[in-house]
């Protein structure tokens, strides 16, 4: 499933990195801890966090995640941004805290 | 061939640089994606380790056809106890740090893990070498 879709089907925001929107989802991953997401996240994978700061996107770009998920509306800070947008992995809001998006990507990725 | 990167200790904003660039040159190498994948890993922690724990680092990179070495020496507070260390969950990082997410007491072993090679030396006041090496063919091992 591509990221957009995702984004449409879960009311997604999307912050940045709209180039990377056709990126295709092959599974995610829920951790605020970088060392767990750099050791056992899986490359195309969703990562949803609550952590705002540039790191997730080295991270994530390291990892060549496909995108990255805020919990709880929180504002990503303007350097996360400019490296989503450099790297073209899109970063996506949601209200929704980590349990609720979690369930419902879940779902949806188990569907098809 | 032979790289040389500087590491600024309390620099988080670079943190997961030099394991960027050598993640390029292994792409451009056509080393496996399993292989520079692992390399990655061990790479990136031990970075965060000296941005995290020392005040400055160099990471050497020394690439031949058979593996990747990579030498990181830090100026640093050094490691007391190495063993207690390298346990998983055991962290010095300060309450801020954790915050961000780093700090997990995974790092090293998480390097452990994906390396075919790890040793470290320290000596506390001054500093920390830890060596990685992978192969890039699991026969040579
Ligand atoms: N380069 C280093 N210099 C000084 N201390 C270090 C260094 N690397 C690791 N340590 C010590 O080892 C502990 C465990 O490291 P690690 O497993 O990477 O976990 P973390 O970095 O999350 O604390 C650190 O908290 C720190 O006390
Ligand atoms: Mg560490």
């Amino acid at each position: 499933m591509k990221i957009a879709e995702i984004v449409s089907k879960l009311d997604l925001t999307v912050i940045s990195g709209i180039n990377g929107l056709n990126r295709e989802v092959t599974g995610g991953y829920v951790s605020d801890l970088l060392s767990d997401v750099i050791g056992n996240a899986k490359e195309g994978s969703i990562w949803i966090t609550l952590q705002t700061h540039q790191n997730i996107m080295a991270v994530a770009s390291l990892k060549e995640l496909a995108a990255v998920i805020i919990v709880k509306g929180s504002v990503p800070e303007s350097d996360t941004v400019r490296k989503s947008n450099e790297e073209n992995i899109p970063i996506l809001s949601t209200k929704a805290d980590t349990f609720t998006i979690t369930g419902m990507l879940f779902k949806l990725l188990e569907k098809k | 061939m032979q790289y040389r990167y500087k590491i600024a200790g309390g620099d988080f904003s670079n943190a997961g640089s030099v394991a960027s660039s050598v993640k390029k040159i292994l792409r451009q190498l056509n080393i496996s994606h399993s292989v520079s994948k692992r390399i990655v890993i061990a790479l990136y922690e031990g970075e965060v380790n000296i941005v995290a724990h020392a005040y400055s680092g160099i990471a050497d990179v020394e690439i031949d056809s058979e593996k990747i070495r990579i030498v990181l020496t830090d100026k640093g507070p050094g490691i007391p106890d190495i063993p207690k260390a390298m346990e998983e969950g055991f962290s010095t990082a300060s309450p801020q740090v954790r915050e961000m997410g780093f700090g997990a007491g995974m790092g090293l072993s998480n390097m452990k893990k994906n390396s075919d090679t790890m040793n470290i030396t320290s000596e506390t006041g001054k500093g920390t070498v830890v060596e990685l090496i992978n192969y890039f063919s699991t026969d040579v091992r």
